[in-house]
């Protein structure tokens, strides 16, 4: 049914198809932790000063009251927003984490009880030691909660989609013009590859500009060797330009012929 | 061959979105079931966008629209193979009057060892308290040992003032949040194969036993007796239920018996596990009220009597109740 490698949790569906999950590391999940005891703290300072007017009537009561809230938003914090949100909390929210079943199927209220209250054991002697510890050996990253309860915590990280028309949108792409070289081009090319190319441009402003231009250099010469353009198609583009071209070629398919591309800036 | 990514994404968006929002409306709202034209129509969309994820990871290693795609059929995975009952919504009474009790009486055998172990560390207590009396210094917390019972009996007859005035409801609060902890870690305790709950059980009956003893050696056992029983009636029964929900997760993490492996195990026993422990929090708010209202006045402001009369009638309530509540009617297992 599914498997575990590193750091990520890969789920097989009875339809055959493959999914990963990303586990979240210990120190995230720490991390994690750190903003939901913050916002506790933060939640009992606010709520006490409203329970401190009803010392003014009777300090036992106040007292009584503080109490039973502090217990019960210290122990119903993790149920209520993991059960109101689908496993996250204010800290996991916040780093984007998310408890999910450990078979990838719905979580239920009683896991999220069970993973909550082993918390006791979890924190015990002091810091998280054994929760932390458990998940460090746990291939998984499962404290112990998260063992009985039968989840992991997962990185779920906002998805956006490669937006191509705007990145390849205007360009004059001069591989067009020798359209059996592209098609040999494409041929050639492996989805690894592709990909390889299409991440490089969309994260080229997430590098330092000498690494930037050491990487594209790079690239397009291994591009380049694939197919062999005549001279004058490719010798006055920079490589960055020449991936862009790759690009557009393998991801686009020729529904747009030479003619109807930009003409070429002189 | 490398797939047009531009005109996939096209294709296949409007289906995605469909799904998401299909997704977002059960996510939503747990309790919700899908009418039959519905449920076809989100069954078709996680097959078409699974299959458009197997299509991306053959024929392009696109990583952000295979990951949209794979937290989308995540998503969907969850709902569609799900075969664990739907949850119901809340029912506290219903809960409360007919799960709790059927759920103890399912795991009746386990109470039954629970209760062995606090015997067998009463006895440990009370022969330590005969045998050995500076063991008391060890064995009676709460500051039980600083005085003999006969002492301790005295002073709270002959006592004038209310010495809980005034702090009755935060001492209240407190023994129910602190006994709640203290169950909730005999429970927890479980994920050490059961040994972590059998001390805290042992532990228990050992402070159990030797107060007992040092009261009823001392000629104190109306009083003990008069103390224990109100509280004590709804407190032990809850820490052994606390126990027994231990001694579950223990059994189920050694396994022996069962061909069923670890996760299967665990997850048949998580619903009883939370029942457990949510009916021993009921109990002991409970026995908070009664220890802080009740359980503190002696004679001559209570007789004893009295006292002892009303811990039988809770032991007898409670005991019909575990043993008889809802057993007309059957839960789907």
């Amino acid at each position: 049914m599914n498997n575990v490698r590193a750091s990520t949790l890969t789920i097989r569906t009875p339809e055959g198809v493959v999914f990963a999950l990303r586990l979240a590391s210990p120190f995230t999940r720490f991390l994690a932790c750190a903003l939901d005891f913050a916002c506790v703290s933060a939640a009992m300072s606010i709520v006490g000063l409203a329970i401190g007017l009803l010392g003014l009537l009777s300090y036992d009561l106040s007292a009584a009251v503080y109490t039973l809230v502090f217990f019960t938003v210290q122990i119903g914090y993790g149920f209520f927003c993991e059960w109101l949100w689908r496993g996250q909390t204010i800290g996991k929210r916040l780093l984007r984490l998310r408890v999910v079943d450990a078979y990838g199927l719905r979580l239920q209220f009683s896991q999220i009880v069970i993973r909550n209250l082993l918390r006791f054991v979890d924190m015990l002697p002091a810091f998280y030691l054994i929760g932390g510890l458990a998940a460090l050996i746990n291939a998984r990253t499962q404290r112990l909660g998260d063992l009985a309860a039968n989840t992991v915590v997962i990185q779920s990280p906002q998805f956006e989609q490669p937006d191509l028309e705007q990145m390849l949108a205007g360009k004059f792409n001069s591989l067009r013009t020798h359209p059996q070289l592209e098609a040999r081009l494409r041929q050639r090319i492996s989805p690894v590859e592709a990909s390889l190319a299409l991440q490089a441009i969309l994260r080229r402003d997430e590098f330092e500009p000498r690494a930037r231009a050491e990487l594209f250099a790079r690239l397009g010469e291994h591009f380049r060797a694939l197919v062999e353009f005549p001279p004058e198609s490719v010798e006055h583009i920079t490589d960055e330009q020449y991936l862009r071209n790759v690009i557009d070629t393998v991801y686009r398919s020729r529904k747009t012929d030479t003619q109807s591309q930009p003409k070429p800036a002189h | 061959m490398i797939i047009d990514l531009a005109k996939f994404i096209a294709a296949g968006q409007p289906f995605w979105t469909e799904l998401d929002a299909f997704l977002k409306r059960l996510e939503d709202d747990p309790y919700r079931s899908l009418p039959f034209d519905q449920a076809r129509r989100f069954h078709y969309l996680y097959e078409r966008t699974a299959a458009d994820l197997a299509k991306l990871n053959t024929f392009a290693n696109e990583p952000e629209t295979r990951g949209y795609l794979e937290s989308l059929v995540a998503r969907a995975y969850g709902e569609i193979h799900e075969t664990r009952e739907k949850p119901h919504r809340f029912q506290p009474v219903h809960w409360f009057m007919v799960v709790f009790p059927q759920t103890f009486r399912r795991h009746i055998n386990v109470f039954w060892l629970t209760v062995a172990i606090t015997l067998a560390g009463c006895a440990f207590g009370g022969f330590a308290t005969i045998l050995d009396p500076e063991s008391r210094h060890v064995t009676m917390p709460f500051g039980h040992d600083r005085m003999t019972p006969s002492e301790r009996v005295a002073r709270e007859e002959k006592s004038t003032h209310d010495r809980l005035a005034g702090e009755r409801a935060s001492f209240s609060a407190y023994l129910m949040t602190h006994n709640t902890k203290v169950s909730i870690f005999t429970m927890a305790l479980g994920m050490t194969w059961g040994i972590g709950t059998i001390i805290m059980l042992f532990y228990n009956g050992v402070v159990l036993g030797a107060i007992s003893v040092d009261y009823i050696a001392d000629g104190q056992a109306k009083f003990l007796a008069g103390w224990l029983l109100p509280h004590g009636s709804f407190e032990i029964p809850a820490i052994l239920i606390a126990g027994q929900a231990g001694l579950i997760l223990g059994r189920a993490l050694i396994g022996r018996g069962t061909r069923k492996n670890l996760t299967e195990r665990l997850r048949e026993i998580s619903t009883d596990l939370v029942t457990l422990i949510g009916g021993v929090g009921v109990l002991l708010i409970w026995a908070g009220l009664v220890e802080s209202f009740f359980s503190q006045y002696h004679e001559p402001v209570l007789p004893y009597s009295v006292k002892i009369a009303f811990g039988l009638v809770e032991l007898t309530g409670l005991t019909l109740f575990l043993w008889k509540s809802g057993s007309k009617l059957r839960l789907p297992q």
